[in-house]
């Protein structure tokens, strides 16, 4: 029995001081740190798929078991947390009573001999009188920052004088320790751990499907009165919430709030250079008891508490932009644009007789800011040295930041599922001083866009090349066209009639060669028909015929259309722009191009809600902390003993101090002269 | 009678007031007056945060100065520099290249080239003084990294006029991005060794700590010349608030006091090996340099750690989000509450702990760099 009980209370007490023990103090912070570590390495709470993308099937399930995707969340880590409450508020405990104990004891009972095995030490001879001595050396210690204690004669007439001075970085100890622990505490409150407690109880359960808010079950979803919680939550511009959503490993739980925010009005502001200078909500919360309401702008850095829920302005994006839009169907003969309307985030089907496309709205942008700078001017070294020395003005003369206004981005999606990704800017943009529509395609989202540029014609419009286009490409206009080219290429000149009739074939085949793939398929015609020394020159000579032909085309339309028909360098750099442009869009790939007339904004704001009621007790703990801390470093405890033996007419000084510094041997090194010459007499 | 003259002596420990001088009340005055006449000028562009911050400031920078005397003397040479600097401008960005003393002293871009210089000139004769055994070569760096510190606190100042004449709206105190802070980190890194320097008189040591000031000199010039660090960009929202003008400094200075320690540790551990033992310090003036300056390292990222979690509180949402720069400042912070406790047990001091304060400067340089560079998260401060 007592053999047993001994066994277990050394045990709880080798355990105890264990856990108390500097050594194991180290292990734990130095532990703690390396644990936290992992976090930062591997990015935390991604979407699941992005984790099995990266590491596979095999190493996901093995990382998920050890929550590497939330370390800071992890039993494991929680545990260690634990373990340095645990370690502090034991070495508190253990330490305190002493640490007090220490901090009122002026250590009086001190024997001559533990003095003399202090290892600042000094003895003098005196000549003074006892009660001399006692003024003398309680004035000093007194000037000196000490608070002493006289002890009575012993046997020998031996008097101690006890003195000590920094008791407070004692205090400063408690303070640190405790702080440390306070702020464990309140950060505990505020994570998530009464959340895991219901999961594993099996009272909560995370929603991962994707449904509407209203469907999601009881059991995903948190009452108005949970203690602690953060989520977000985004709003479109004038429509409301009332429930967060807070992430959890693959899903999401529901936060009920006990009010309704509203979103008015969602504002950015930019800086000249086009970075953003502020993101603004106008808010109104209404709550759901009082019908209270409360207006407010909210930003970043300045946030809205409400009763104890902090509403925070987080991030943001499209709520919904409804955009207006001309549409020319691209492989068609018909020159006519429809109109099309559609909603930023949502899709709209498009269907031109055999095939069925859906349209998805991604993206749209009001503003564009672009440099339009070329590269730095100087090569002259001294030149390109001397703008280092400049902050701004150099630098920024060299750049020529515009705004080219908006842009949408959508995706257009085949019956098959390939979508191709589309960038178009709603106004036209000066490249070489003549002015395009920009449209850019690419095929993978990590792909750069490729521009087409449209030329606009002669009225600044876009339809003098969507009728140069249906021209070119309608293969029924194509021996019309090459007739009036022929006619024009040999005017004047009374030529063979069956001259005139072969040119006429051969540009027919051109017109179609081109109408079926563009340059692309004129070069691949060129390579089968042409022997292989007469291409170049076989290239050139239909190059200038398309042209010709292209031109005529264009007088065609344009005539048909009744706009002007006028000759000029103009036109002609328009039909070539344009035959380059067509031959373009056989790899731009869209059936259709969108051309922005009008859109309706409508932002939406992300904001983040939480109530945390542990920070104050965190707040509270920093400011112990940093006092704590202070005490420690800065208020240096140290005591002095002089013992005054009257009979052999000597003082021996004694100095201590629980921290070894130079400045200690310095200040004993003062004292110690100091004395001597005053106790000396 | 003389009995009680001696002990009169010793008895008094005059108090602070009354030790200060002239100079001391002189230099306190034209602090204040400094600082109410920038608050009559500005005070109505500023929250109330701003104005607390503002006489704190100086309340902070007097107090400095009473206690380390030659701060005085820095301070007034920066703000005679720095307004002489400003009263070149006449309003115009364009006069930092035009005007005389801008372009060549005192415009920011200009200043910071001076300090930059003057630091990797100070690093190379601190060197030739410990090897040379010169004492007079070492004076020489010492003053010559004092001038380098005006330069870099002038190039600040004049930085941050700077930025408000681009656009009022883009003006900004220039602590806001890698390039400024890493001015920062060098200026606040020797004006603490030249505190110990004079403290301990012992001037061996800037061999070795103006060595990281150098590196992060390299690094500030590389940063200018490949990849134009050093255009004034305006603060993203995120930025734009009081909190980062106390947060920033605090954090410095504990960087700053962290590499210091470092440096006394190679120090140390060189000495420990007997390369140089003769030329430098003593080992245990060296730990305790090196114990100082991790105090104060640790006592200033304590609070800096503090007030990065309140502005995160009110920038983000939450007081703590395990962000990487977060959580890395933490790590550091961790390791050297280690380095403390370590410090204290018996029998594990000399090179063990030596050993920990150079790896601590690694540890600190990924906390202030490699995460900018490796690893991705909310703070926006610094992309490489
Ligand atoms: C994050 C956790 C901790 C922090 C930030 C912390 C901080 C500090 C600081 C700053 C000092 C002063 C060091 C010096 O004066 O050189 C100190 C001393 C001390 N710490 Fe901690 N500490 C922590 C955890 C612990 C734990 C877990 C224990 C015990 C198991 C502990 C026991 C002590 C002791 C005994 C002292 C010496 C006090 C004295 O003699 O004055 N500390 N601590």
């Amino acid at each position: 029995m007592t053999h047993s009980n001994s066994f277990h209370r050394t045990l709880v007490q080798n355990l105890y001081e264990l856990l108390s023990s500097m050594r194991f103090a180290i292990s734990l912070l130095t532990v703690l740190a390396i644990a936290s570590i992992i976090g930062t390495v591997l990015k935390q709470n991604e979407p699941y798929p992005n984790y099995i993308m990266q590491f596979g099937q095999f190493w996901f399930q093995n990382f998920e078991m050890l929550g590497l995707y939330d370390v800071y969340h992890s039993s494991w880590f929680l545990t260690i947390l634990a373990f340095l409450i645990l370690s502090t508020s034991l070495c508190i405990y253990r330490n305190t009573p002493l640490m007090l104990r220490e901090m009122r004891s002026f250590r009086e009972h001190a024997t001559e001999t533990s003095l003399r095995a202090f290892s600042h030490q000094a003895e003098y001879a005196t000549a003074l009188s006892l009660d001399a001595l006692r003024q003398r050396l309680g004035g000093y210690l007194q000037g000196q920052g000490f608070r002493a204690k006289f002890g009575t004669p012993n046997e020998a007439g031996d008097v101690l004088i006890a003195a000590k001075a920094g008791s407070y970085h004692r205090i400063g100890y408690i303070l640190t320790h405790t702080a440390i622990v306070a702020i464990c505490l309140g950060g505990l409150i505020d994570g998530n751990i009464p959340l895991k407690a219901q999961q594993l109880l099996g009272w909560k359960k995370i929603e991962t499907r994707d449904i509407p808010q209203s469907e999601v079950s009881a059991t995903s979803r948190l009452s108005p009165s949970n203690l602690s919680f953060r989520g977000g939550v985004t709003i479109p511009e004038g429509a409301g919430a009332d429930v967060i959503f807070i992430n959890i490993a693959d899903g999401y739980l529901v936060q009920d709030l006990p009010f309704d925010i509203l979103l008015k009005k969602f504002r950015v502001e930019h800086y000249p250079t086009g970075q953003p200078k502020s993101f603004e909500s106008d808010i109104t919360l209404i709550d759901k008891t009082t019908k209270e309401s409360v207006s407010r702008t909210i930003s970043v850095n300045h946030p809205l508490i409400y009763n104890g829920i902090a509403i925070y302005q987080a991030s943001f994006g499209d709520g919904g932009t409804r955009l207006n839009m001309k549409a020319w169907n691209l492989f068609s003969t018909n020159n006519n644009s429809f109109d099309m309307k559609g909603v930023v985030k949502q899709s709209t089907q498009l269907s031109n007789g055999d095939a069925t496309y859906s349209v998805e709205f991604t993206e749209f942008r009001k503003f564009n800011i672009e440099n339009f700078a070329g590269e730095d001017g100087g090569t002259d070294a001294w030149g390109n040295l001397n703008k280092f020395f400049q902050t701004g003005s150099t630098k920024r003369a060299q750049k020529d930041m515009r705004n080219v206004g908006p842009s949408f981005q959508y995706k257009i999606r085949d019956a098959q599922g390939q979508a191709r990704e589309y960038f178009n800017y709603m106004l036209p943009i000066q490249l070489e001083d003549k002015w395009y529509l920009l449209s850019g395609m690419r095929l993978a989202p990590n792909e750069p866009f490729r521009y087409i540029r449209v030329p606009l014609d002669s009225e600044s419009n876009i339809d003098g090349f969507m009728r140069l286009r249906a021209m070119l490409m309608d293969k029924q206009a194509h021996p019309e066209i090459a007739r009036r080219f022929a006619e024009f290429a040999l005017q004047g000149e009374n030529i063979d009639p069956k001259l005139q009739a072969k040119l006429v074939d051969s540009t027919t085949r051109l017109l179609e060669v081109f109408a079926s793939g563009g340059f692309e398929s004129m070069a691949k015609f060129i390579e089968q028909s042409v022997p292989a020394a007469e291409q170049d020159k076989a290239a050139q000579t239909y190059l200038k015929i398309l042209e010709s032909a292209a031109v005529s085309a264009w007088r065609t339309a344009q005539t048909r259309a009744g706009q002007p028909v006028t000759m000029d360098d103009e036109t002609l750099r328009f039909v070539r722009d344009s035959l380059n442009t067509v031959s373009d869009l056989f790899a731009y790939g869209a059936p259709v191009y969108l051309q922005l007339s009008e859109f309706e904004e409508v932002m939406a704001s992300g904001l983040q809600l939480t109530r945390s009621p542990g920070k104050n007790i965190v707040y509270g703990g920093s400011v112990l902390l940093v006092l704590g801390v202070f005490f420690m470093f800065y208020v240096r405890e140290r005591r002095i003993w002089l013992l005054v033996q009257p009979q052999a007419g000597t003082v021996l000084l004694a100095m201590s101090s629980n921290r070894k510094t130079m400045d200690f041997e310095q200040e004993f090194g003062r004292h110690k002269a100091q004395l001597a010459n005053l106790i000396k007499g | 009678m003389e009995l009680t003259d001696n002990t009169q002596n010793y008895n008094a420990r005059p108090s602070f007031i009354k030790s200060l001088g002239w100079f001391d009340w002189l230099y306190a005055l034209l602090l204040a007056g400094g600082s109410i006449y920038a608050f009559q000028l500005y005070g109505n562009y500023m929250d109330a945060y701003e104005k607390g911050i503002l006489f704190l400031a100086a309340a902070g920078l007097m107090w400095q100065g009473w206690f380390w005397k030659p701060f005085r003397v820095l301070l007034l040479a920066v703000a005679g520099l720095s307004l002489f600097g400003i009263s070149q401008y006449h309003g115009q960005l364009i006069r930092a290249e035009q005007a005389f003393f801008l372009k060549f002293f005192f415009g920011s871009q200009t200043a910071i080239m001076w300090m930059s210089a003057l630091f990797v000139i100070a690093t190379a004769s601190y060197w030739l003084a410990l090897l040379t055994r010169s004492d007079f070569t070492a004076r020489v760096s010492s003053a010559i990294t004092w001038s380098a510190v005006v330069m870099g606190f002038v190039g600040l100042m004049t930085r941050w006029y700077e930025s408000y004449l681009i656009s009022p709206d883009v003006g900004h105190i220039p602590i806001s991005n890698l390039y400024e802070v890493f001015i920062l980190f060098s200026i606040l890194t020797a004006l603490m060794y030249l505190y110990y320097e004079l403290r301990y008189q012992n001037r061996q040591l800037g061999a070795f700590v103006l060595l990281v000031i150098s590196a992060a000199v390299g690094f500030l010039l590389w940063y200018t010349f490949d990849r134009q660090a050093h255009e004034i960009q305006p603060l993203v929202p995120a930025l734009q608030s009081y909190w980062m003008k106390i947060h920033v400094p605090a954090n410095f200075i504990g960087y700053g006091a962290f590499a210091l320690a470092a440096m006394v540790g190679v120090a140390y551990l060189l000495t420990a090996k007997g390369i140089l033992t003769s030329r430098l310090p003593a080992q245990d003036l060296l730990d305790d340099l090196m114990y100082k300056s991790i105090a104060i390292g640790f006592a200033f990222f304590t609070i800096a750690t503090i007030l990065g979690a309140m502005w995160a509180a009110e920038a983000w949402g939450g007081y703590w989000s395990w962000d990487p720069k977060e959580t890395w400042a933490l790590i550091v912070w961790l390791n050297y509450a280690a380095w403390l406790h370590l410090r204290l047990v018996k029998g594990l001091r000399g090179p063990l702990l030596a050993w920990w304060a150079v790896i601590g400067l690694f540890v600190t340089a990924f906390a202030f760099l490699g995460v900018n560079m490796f690893l991705s998260g909310l703070h926006s401060y610094g992309t490489l």
